[in-house]
């Protein structure tokens, strides 16, 4: 496997519950893409993750992540799940949030240091939280608290980002922030991402590359070539019709 | 020899009877609302501000049903008040609840010295309800009943989905209001049977056993007043029997029953989702 | 007025109180940011059931508590998510454990004064043995508290991210709950089993307001109910209301103002 390949699966198949999530699934993502990962709900974008985080093991297949088997605390993969409502009295602050993707896996109570805080200051700067880093994370809204995660995720220097559903629950105005700010990232520091969203439209400028969930398989390639009504109906196994109009694309038939 | 037909015949035991049975039944038909709105907790709490009134009257010498009634009323209609968001307000219903049962401990303290009488409020005492009371209870319980036929289907269709009725014009509010003064007198009588701890064995039991069997508003309110209504009979009578107390065998049938329903409830639909999932539950990680 | 405290009593009583005061407080702050306030009252009361369990065979009531509730907290840690309405369960659970304590009592044959009790604190009754037993049992809670600490407060925020660097979320929520079994039996000396909230939930839920970050919070929180100990004990040592009574009324009016002050819509 060469050195650009970050992530390659090979034949992987997933059972669960009595279910077949993933069926013989290939693919490989190279280093410095941009992912969006789409499909409907149960199709597996979560237990892609889980296979890539080392929480789950393949039925059967090989995945290889940054040259090895996927294990668990790896500091190299960066994970911002979709932010939740926090209950408004929280006693956290924004930076303690943070904080934990530093050291929050360590025994302890940990009291802080000039060097930890410096090294949160910057990561709250790079996704422009700083100016609420002391506010209680209950008060704050949800595409701060989404900043949040993805700040929290990039503290230990990552080399793949995984973010699932980073834009769901956001504004337009707010989702754009967002895309543009993993742009800013991806290019900064040469991280490769992979997100999951149900809307493919904001991502089309930023995404290199998409890859389709569905029934258990899987389709990848730019977006030009994977939206279309010909792939999506292959892979749903019923007609699904992709239509554009402006720079807008709308699947119709389907949950995306 | 004493048989147990002659033991019926007292009327302590009638009164009992009576009395229990009522209860029961406007018990059951408010706990499906309760379990419906997911107010469980508050109606616990209700109990234990009901606990501070009975000692309160205790101590002054009015009539313990009508203390209770007065501070649960009280309780209640702040509760109300608030609205929806007594959903996921564990904190502040449990910071009332313990400071209504402090003013209760103080209360009991400076009118008796005597744990048991203590041991008892708790606990329950029907088998000790006087014929005022069941004057009382009749009064109470009724009225309860004929305010609940009245605002029956507005009411469920604001416990199932608040925006939407009120988007239809049902005073949501208002009728959160009602129902808590209803819920609150329900809790004072549901008091002289099982007692201040037990309020959760006769109100949410039988109404949440009902809801995992059955999705349909009046099958599960007729369930729930069935099973109310045994729990109570069963209790009493297996009381009388053994002398065992009366509100550890309405606990333990309502906790067996329970639980029993949830087995049968998986059993006949695998897949399916409770009826009253919690919003604003989100964050509980267990 | 500080005369009182040449009896050995009070000075037990003040010892004890502090121990339970600090876990609580500890142990308060993690309840409330994991949503668990009323997991730990019904802990409470399904403690009183094996308290009451523990008179009628003989043993003393706290081993029957400390059974009882660290057996149903970790039941409630490792069922608890399977179960939808969990609410209603554990007040089910909750229920039943009080009537099973009632009919306990009732069996016990008019030992009305320990049920007593057991229901509302003794604090002022606490015997030697007990400081060292209770000193002893703190201080090893307090220990696995601070060692846990900064994994398990990640894990109730944040339990996937948690999950995937390695903390092990599952059972570091079993063993908060075992916790909270322990500090829930302690508390049981000074507060007694009905107003373990008092105790346990008021001063951590003031103090999470009032303090944003985790170390201050719980500190705050600790403060405030060795300070409510305190003043308890000593209102009720100089005169002739119960112990119980005055901390659950400072707890309440301290969170009443604060409550309301700091309310958010």
């Amino acid at each position: 496997m060469d050195q650009k390949t970050v992530i390659s699966l090979d034949g992987v198949t997933v059972e669960l519950g009595g279910r077949t999530i993933f069926d013989a699934v290939n693919f490989s993502v190279e280093k410095g893409e941009f992912v969006a990962i789409l499909g409907p709900n149960g199709a597996g974008k979560t237990t892609l993750f889980k296979l890539l985080l080392g929480l789950l093991k393949p039925t059967k297949g090989e995945i290889n992540v940054l040259g090895a088997v996927p294990h668990r605390g790896d500091g190299n993969i960066g994970y911002a799940p979709q932010h939740r409502v926090l209950e408004t009295d929280l006693a956290l602050r924004a930076r303690d949030v943070v904080g934990f993707g530093l050291d929050g896996n360590k025994w302890g109570i940990g009291f802080g240091s000039k060097k930890r805080d410096a090294m949160i200051d910057a990561v709250l700067k790079e996704v422009d939280a700083y100016q609420f880093a002391d506010a209680p994370v209950g008060h704050l809204s949800g595409g701060e608290q989404q900043r949040l995660l993805i700040a929290q995720a990039l503290i230990t220097d990552p080399k793949i980002l995984l973010l699932d559903e980073p834009l769901s629950n956001l504004d337009i105005s707010h989702a754009q922030e967002i895309i543009a700010l993993l742009t800013e990232i991806s290019k900064h520091r040469s991280v490769t991402i992979m997100l999951v969203s149900h809307d493919i439209n904001p991502l089309l400028p930023a995404a290199n590359r998409v890859l389709y969930m569905a029934h258990g398989h899987s389709a990848m390639g730019t977006p030009d070539e994977i939206i279309t009504s010909a792939t999506l109906s292959k892979l749903y196994d019923t007609k699904v019709e992709v239509i554009r109009s402006g720079d807008h694309v709308f699947v119709v038939g389907a949950e995306i | 020899m004493i048989t147990l037909v002659d033991l019926l015949r007292q009327s302590f035991i009638e009164n009992a009877f009576v009395a229990g049975t009522l209860i029961a039944i406007v018990s059951a038909i408010v706990g499906y609302f309760v379990v419906l709105r997911a107010q469980a907790f508050a109606a616990h709490a209700l109990s234990h501000v009901g606990f501070a009134g009975a000692t309160l009257a205790a101590l002054v010498g009015i009539s313990g049903l009508l203390g209770m009634s007065g501070f649960t009323v009280a309780a209640a209609l702040g509760m109300g008040a608030l609205g929806k968001r007594i959903h996921g307000r564990d904190v502040e219903i449990g910071m009332i609840l313990s400071f209504a049962l402090g003013l209760g401990v103080l209360f009991l303290r400076l009118y008796t010295n005597s744990s048991s009488e203590t041991v008892s409020v708790l606990f329950g005492s029907i088998l000790s309800v006087t014929h005022t009371d069941i004057l009382l209870t009749l009064f109470f319980g009724i009225g309860t009943l004929v305010v609940l036929a009245a605002i029956f289907r507005p009411l469920l269709f604001s416990s199932i989905d608040p925006e939407v009725a009120e988007a239809r014009g049902v005073p949501i509010k208002l009728l959160s209001i009602v129902f808590m003064f209803l819920l609150a007198i329900t809790v004072a009588e549901a008091i002289q049977v099982v007692g201040v701890l037990l309020v959760f064995a006769l109100i949410v039991a039988p109404a949440a056993a009902a809801q995992h069997l059955t999705r349909k508003p009046f099958s599960a309110i007729a369930i729930s007043v069935a099973l109310g209504v045994a729990f109570t009979w069963a209790g009493l009578l297996l009381a009388l029997a053994t002398s065992w107390p009366v509100s550890f065998y309405i606990a333990a049938l309502a906790a067996l029953t329970y639980f029993a329903a949830i087995k049968i409830g998986h059993f006949m639909r695998p897949h399916a989702r409770a009826v009253h999932e919690h919003p604003g539950r989100e964050t509980r990680v267990g | 007025m500080f005369s009182i405290f040449q009896y050995s009593f009070i000075q037990n009583a003040f010892l004890t109180g502090s121990v339970v005061a600090v876990v609580g407080g500890f142990v308060g702050y993690f309840l409330v940011t994991r949503g668990l306030t009323f997991a730990g009252h019904a802990l409470s009361h399904i403690g009183f059931a094996g308290a009451a369990a523990a008179l009628l065979i003989g043993v003393d009531p706290i081993f029957g508590m400390l059974a009882f509730t660290m057996v149903a907290g970790a039941g409630i840690g490792v069922f608890g998510k399977d179960l939808r309405e969990e609410d209603i369960n554990i007040g089910i659970v909750m229920t039943l454990a009080l009537g099973l304590g009632a009919l306990f009592i009732s069996l016990y044959n008019g030992y009305a004064e320990q049920a007593y009790s057991i229901l509302f604190g003794t604090i002022l009754g606490i015997s030697h043995t007990d400081v060292l037993i209770t000193l002893a049992i703190g201080v090893a809670t307090i220990a696995v508290m601070a060692v846990i600490f900064r994994p398990l407060l990640f894990s109730s925020v944040d339990p996937e991210v948690a999950e995937a660097r390695g903390v092990p979320v599952r059972a570091l929520g079993i063993l908060f709950l075992i916790l909270v079994a322990v500090a829930v039996s302690m508390s049981v000396e000074v507060v007694g089993v009905l107003l373990i909230f008092t105790l346990l939930v008021g001063p951590a839920a003031t103090a999470t307001r009032l303090v944003h970050d985790p170390i201050g919070a719980v500190s705050a929180s600790v403060g405030l109910a060795l300070a409510y100990t305190w003043l308890g004990i000593f209102l009720a040592a100089t005169g002739n209301w119960p112990v119980t009574f005055y901390i659950a009324t400072i707890s309440f009016i301290v969170y009443l103002p604060i409550r309301l002050i700091t309310a958010r819509k």
